[in-house]
Order: structure tokens, then C-alpha cells, then sequence
């Protein structure tokens, strides 16, 4: 049997995104929607609680920073730039954080039916992202309310949060593949999420400590959840904010967390698309 | 392609395909111990699943893959289905298949009816519109009208599956993959089910069905696969394959059960009570019966002997003094100690003048029209009617395999007429 165009379509097996983008993207959203729908069932509160939790932790952020620590006193706007960095780093800590055991979670789905495996984690993705959406109306509301006027340059957080989502993609690809040999990960990116919270500046900005530390305010800058903080704040919040590459000094810096970024993105796919295959086995 | 060359194309065709597992020893799981030993070999074991399994499945056919615990079937299905990659060879599909190893993928107890038809008919690989459309014949075939907005944990395990093989019905794949799911529901569901596999089969979708059920197996199927130990055992008529896979069960049976006495006989001595009764034999020994089996069709010695087939029972007879046309004979009895079978040589033919240290193997021939049971053979020497030179009760057994069951101890060749009386309107 050695003709093998007689023979018709060869299955692939398992892969990580399938040959049919649109059962993919069906697939994805279905298990988005099922979790999303699920998340808070049985709460009184129900999904208020989604918004509720980045406002309670922004709320004592905000008076530890603002009454104990004296952080925001160097930067206008400091509550607002708190809130958005809170409401963003939340997208990231909560999508990576629900990827990684994601697979391992949908164990009965993998192990009895064919689907892309990369539906998985990317549902993940995809819930955190409505929340992101529910959330930054929230924000917008916050700023409005206090003062802050609407600008042009609003329409750069489209963007920022799309460059967001690539790292998120990328780490969460890696995560998720890894767990399924590792178990260690998740416990590691727990950890990570703490150090990462401290290291991006979501409660303080470049600003806030250049001027007594400008190696850490710089190496900030190298973390591409820092930079895209810091951009998303001179976006939203207006010049009292650098922008990122007034910050960097120039681009030649900022090339450092977008290569990071896109290699994250390159390296997942990749270690994914290759354990894709086996995941059904590994569990 | 061209279209018509697709059509002309074989539904599934698997050449040649291998796969095996490993199965560490000591599963290396965790960062730290890759890191404290990163040149430890762990040692594995490698269970090969599938060996060089080869089949082709045309469009419309009902193909039964069958085979017992651990014989690879499951892992056969997972890899038609594309859950494992193969190791080696390739599988292809020519049409749209969906896959039923388990009824009810991605159900959620905590959302109603409808959601989880939603989730579960997108998973089996319909679109939502589709799925919002098809909802309503899913719901009718259910007969869950009156259940759609109940959370599926408030749901009777009779209501799930009916809800689940519904959606899997209403998917309209051309190549449906599926695992034992009928083995589920009450009669009156399976009866539906069974009546729907009925127009599946009419309207010329493929079906490839994984089964333990020889019933269905002969009732559905037009060709069946047996897996034994991951290899291609049988491949053919659905009878045939059926009785082949019911002689592999129960001569693992008999094994196993050998197995056992063998152990017990290796237990420290106890006086236990024997469980079955010693074997009685008697006679005045000038000839004895050294051995007896069971042979099939072809000659073969075998424990099991499927129904409807020929079949021979064999002695083989030592002389210790000359004898004179000595008579040999057979009874044969089943589990309830109803006599089945009585054979012996008094009409010939005759054995002559048989000479001390002489041996002799005789057989006896017969269609096996017995109800599945086990059988006992009570072969017998004798120097006339009573006079017994060697006979030995019991002495060996066979099993009788088949799908039918029946109240008879036999099952003779009849045939049913009817006459109606013509009723005359005086």
C-alpha cells in the first residue's frame, strides 16, 4: 500500500491548531463561554465579583501607597495609573496563571476527542480577555469621574493590549505544554506572578523611582510587562507619564522587551506545536 | 481531486499502522529531580498497544472492531479518531468523521440541558448556528422537552446519556467512530438506539463500532476486526469473528482457571473440601484410557468448540492384557448432569484382536448443536454391556461457545408452518 495518493487524506493526529481555523476558533470560544458562565456560579454577587476584586486590591494600594508609603505624591493621577496598572496586569496574571494547568484541567476532553490542543490555554486567554474588557470600562468610568480628560492617544490601548496579549500567548503556550510533563511549573509561576507584580511597576512608574534609582527604573523598562505599563500610562494619563521610549532613551532599549516578547511568542508556539502530539498521552 | 475519484475512495483506510507506550519505572515528574539526576536513565517498559495493524473500511460499512481487555481496540479507536499520533504508519480518512469514545464530552453538571448540548455539539464538530439549529431534534429524540432548563446535575444518569447519544445522533457525520455506548439506558431507550443504529446503517454512513457485545456485533456489523494483543487476529464475517473472539475468551478462561488449581495445589496441604468431586473411575484395568481431548474441524485440539461447528472427541487407549473386540464408547454431559451425547462402537466399527502394549486413538465425530455450556466427557471401555475395562467419569471438558441462547440443551434443525383454518360464515 505504498500509493499512497490512492489512499486519500492522511489524518495528522493530534496538533496544536488543527486544519480547520474556523472549529478552532468555535472550539475556543465555546470553552471561554462555558468558564466565563461558570466562574462565579452560585455566588450571591455572581460576576460583580470579577470587577469587585481589582477594585478591592486597587483600594489598598491605594491608601498603603498614597497614605503610608507617600509613592503617588511624585506623579499626578497617581489612583488612575494605579487602577490601569492593576486591570492590566490582572489580564496577564490571571490568563498565564489559569494556562498552565489548563490542559491538565480539560484532561477529560483531551483524552476523548480530537480537537486542537492549543483551543485549551487560548480559551484561558480568551475569558481573561472579556474580563479585560468588563474591567477597563470600569476604568474608563474611574477616570472620567475624577477628572481626566479624554485624549487622542486613548486609541493607542487597542494596541498596547494586543502586544499584551502576544507575550501572554506566548508564555502561556510554554506554560501550559510544560505543566503537562512538569508539575513543578505551576508552583514556580505562582512565585514568578508575585515577582512580576513587584518587578513591572504596577503600583509605582519609571517616574516614581528614576530620579534615586535610575539601574532599577531602567531595568523595569527591560521587563516587557514594565514597558507596556509605562506606555499604557502616557497613553491614558497624558505627558506627565513618559511614554516608553522617551524613558529607554530611544528605541535601541525598548528592542530588548519586544525581542523578548516575540521570542516568548516564537519559543511557545514552537514547544507547543511539538508536544501538541503527545499531550493525550502524557496526562 | 477529482470528486468522482473521492467518492471511489475506501471510507478508512489503516496501513500498517504500530504504537506503542512507555511506561517508566519510576516516572521522572519534577524540575528537581531532572536537575539532581539529569543523566539518569529511568528504565521503561515498552507496552506495544498496536502491531502492524492493517485494515480498509468502505464507505457504508458497519465495521465491528472487537477484542478483549487490553487487546489495543481503545487505543486502535483513539488513533482513527486522532487523540494519538501513531508511531508508525498512517491512517486516512476520506469524509467527515466524528468520534464517540465517551458520551456526553465536556458535559458540565452545573449548566442546563441547553448550554451543555451547545458545548457538546461543538465539540463533536458542529458550528453554534448549526448546533442552535439541530437543538430541537436533539431535545425531541431526548424525549427531554419538558428538562432543557434543568441543570444536568439534577439529572437521572438515564437522562444524561439519552441527552448525550441524542446530540451524538443529530451530528450527521459520514464516518461515526464509536466506543461501547449502548451497553446504557433502559430498554426502551436501548431499543431506540438500537432502531436508529438500523437507519445509520440504511443510510450508508460509515460506522466503525468497538464492542464486547457479540449480539451486536452479528446484528449490525457487515465485517468485524479481532484484536489480539494489538495484532489483526481475525478479519471477516461477523459469525465468525464472534465465535473466534468468545474461543479466545474462554480458553483464557480455561487457563486462568488452571492457573488456579495449579496454585492451589502449590498451597501448604489443608484439609479443604474438594470443590469438585474427585474423579471416579473404574473397571478391571486389563486396558486403560491414557488420555482424551477435544479436537475442531480441522484436528486441532482445543478447549472450546463454537456452536453449529463439527467437532471430534478423541481418546487414546493403552491395552495391558490381550483383548477381543473390546467396545468403546462416550457420554457426554452438561453442567446440569443432562445426558447430551451417547456414543459408542457396539454397531461398528470393531476393534479386532487387540494385543497387550498395544495403543489406539479413536474419535467421534459430531455437529456441535449443543447450547453454549460447559460439557463433560465420560469416555469408557468395556468388554460388553457393563463389563468395564477402564472408564473414566469426567475426564476431560469443553466449552461450547455461541451467541444464541437457548432453554433446549440442543438445538436441532426445525422448521414452522401454519395452516389457518378457513372459518366458514354459515
Amino acid at each position: 500500500m505504498s500509493a499512497v495518493t490512492g489512499l486519500g487524506n492522511p489524518i495528522k493526529g493530534p496538533s496544536a491548531i488543527g486544519s480547520d481555523p474556523q472549529r478552532f476558533w468555535h472550539l475556543t470560544r465555546a470553552l471561554a463561554v462555558t468558564d466565563f458562565k461558570l466562574r462565579f456560579f452560585g455566588s450571591a454577587l455572581g460576576y460583580a465579583w470579577q470587577l469587585m476584586r481589582p477594585l478591592l486590591l486597587f483600594g489598598v494600594l491605594l491608601v498603603v501607597f498614597t497614605q503610608i508609603a507617600h509613592f503617588g505624591d511624585a506623579v499626578p493621577n497617581y489612583a488612575e495609573g494605579l487602577l490601569l496598572g492593576i486591570v492590566l496586569f490582572t489580564f496577564f496574571s490571571e490568563s498565564t496563571g489559569g494556562a498552565v494547568t489548563s490542559l491538565v484541567n480539560r484532561e477529560s476532553l483531551v483524552r476523548k476527542i480530537e480537537f486542537p490542543r492549543l483551543a485549551v490555554p487560548l480559551s484561558v486567554v480568551l475569558q481573561a480577555t472579556f474580563n479585560l474588557a468588563l474591567n477597563t470600562i470600569v476604568v474608563l468610568i474611574f477616570m472620567l469621574v475624577s477628572g481626566v480628560g479624554v485624549r487622542w492617544t486613548w486609541l493607542e490601548l487597542p494596541f498596547i493590549v494586543a502586544f499584551l496579549g502576544v507575550l501572554i500567548v506566548g508564555v502561556s503556550m510554554l506554560l501550559s505544554a510544560a505543566f503537562v510533563r512538569y508539575r513543578d511549573v505551576s508552583p514556580i509561576w505562582d512565585v514568578m506572578l508575585q515577582v512580576l507584580f513587584y518587578a513591572s511597576g504596577v503600583f509605582f512608574s519609571y517616574e516614581t523611582i528614576s530620579t534615586d534609582h535610575k539601574t532599577l527604573a531602567n531595568a523595569m523598562l527591560l521587563n516587557p510587562i514594565g514597558a507596556l505599563l509605562q506606555q499604557a500610562r502616557h497613553a491614558m494619563l497624558g505627558p506627565a507619564y513618559a511614554s516608553a521610549s522617551e524613558a529607554a532613551g530611544g528605541w535601541g532599549l525598548l528592542m530588548i522587551p519586544i525581542g523578548i516578547t516575540i521570542g516568548l511568542f516564537v519559543v511557545g508556539y514552537i514547544y507547543f506545536d511539538r508536544q501538541a502530539p503527545r499531550i493525550a498521552e502524557e496526562l | 481531486m477529482l470528486m468522482g475519484v473521492t467518492e471511489a475512495l475506501p471510507a478508512v483506510v489503516v496501513d500498517d499502522v504500530s504504537k506503542s507506550f512507555r511506561l517508566p519505572h519510576e516516572r521522572v515528574h519534577t524540575l528537581k529531580e531532572r536537575a539532581l539526576h539529569p543523566l539518569r536513565r529511568s528504565g521503561h517498559d515498552t507496552l506495544r498497544a498496536l502491531r502492524e495493524v492493517s485494515f480498509v473500511v468502505e464507505r457504508g460499512e458497519f465495521f465491528g472492531i472487537v477484542g478483549r481487555n487490553g487487546s489495543g481496540k481503545s487505543t486502535l479507536l483513539k488513533c482513527l479518531a486522532g487523540i494519538y499520533a501513531t508511531d508508525r504508519g498512517q491512517i486516512y480518512v476520506n469524509g467527515r468523521m466524528s468520534t464517540f469514545i465517551e458520551l456526553g464530552v465536556g458535559f458540565n453538571p452545573d449548566l442546563p440541558a441547553r448550554d451543555n448540548v451547545m458545548i457538546n455539539a461543538t465539540m463533536l464538530g458542529l458550528s453554534p448556528r448549526e448546533a442552535r439549529r439541530r437543538f430541537d431534534s436533539v431535545i425531541d429524540f431526548a424525549e427531554l422537552r419538558d428538562f432543557t432548563d434543568l441543570k444536568l446535575k439534577n439529572y437521572s444518569s438515564g437522562m444524561m446519556v439519552r441527552l448525550a447519544f441524542s446530540v451524538m445522533i443529530q451530528v450527521d457525520a459520514e464516518i461515526l467512530l464509536i466506543d461501547e455506548v449502548l451497553a446504557v439506558g433502559d430498554a426502551s431507550f436501548q431499543q431506540k438506539c438500537f432502531e436508529e443504529f438500523e437507519r445509520i446503517k440504511r443510510s450508508h454512513s460509515t460506522v466503525l463500532f468497538v464492542t464486547h457485545d457479540m449480539g451486536s456485533v452479528q446484528r449490525f456489523c457487515d465485517r468485524a476486526l479481532l484484536l489480539e494483543n494489538g495484532k489483526v487476529v481475525d478479519l471477516g464475517d461477523p459469525e465468525h469473528v464472534g465465535n473466534r473472539y468468545l474461543e479466545l475468551n474462554f480458553s483464557e478462561q480455561a487457563r486462568a482457571a488452571e492457573a488456579d488449581a495449579e496454585a492451589v495445589a502449590a498451597a501448604p496441604a489443608e484439609p479443604v473440601e474438594p470443590e469438585v468431586e474427585a474423579p471416579v473411575r473404574y473397571g478391571d484395568g486389563r486396558a486403560e484410557i491414557v488420555e482424551a481431548w477435544f479436537e475442531d474441524a480441522d484436528g486441532r485440539r482445543t478447549d472450546v468448540i463454537a456452536h453449529g461447528k463439527q467437532a471430534n472427541f478423541a481418546a487414546r487407549v493403552r491395552f495391558i492384557e490381550d483383548l477381543e473386540d473390546p467396545l468403546i464408547g462416550l457420554n457426554l454431559v452438561n453442567s446440569h448432569r443432562d445426558h447430551c451425547l451417547s456414543a459408542s462402537n457396539v454397531k461398528g466399527p470393531k476393534l479386532g484382536t487387540c494385543r497387550a502394549g498395544q495403543e489406539l486413538t479413536f474419535r467421534i465425530g459430531f455437529e456441535c448443536i449443543f447450547t453454549p455450556d460447559r460439557y463433560f466427557a465420560t469416555p469408557a471401555i468395556a468388554a460388553g454391556p457393563g463389563a468395564w475395562i477402564d472408564r473414566r467419569e469426567r475426564f476431560v471438558d469443553v466449552m461450547v461457545t455461541g451467541i444464541e441462547r437457548s432453554d433446549s440443551i440442543v438445538t436441532i434443525p426445525y422448521d414452522v408452518t401454519i395452516d389457518r383454518a378457513e372459518v366458514s360464515a354459515s
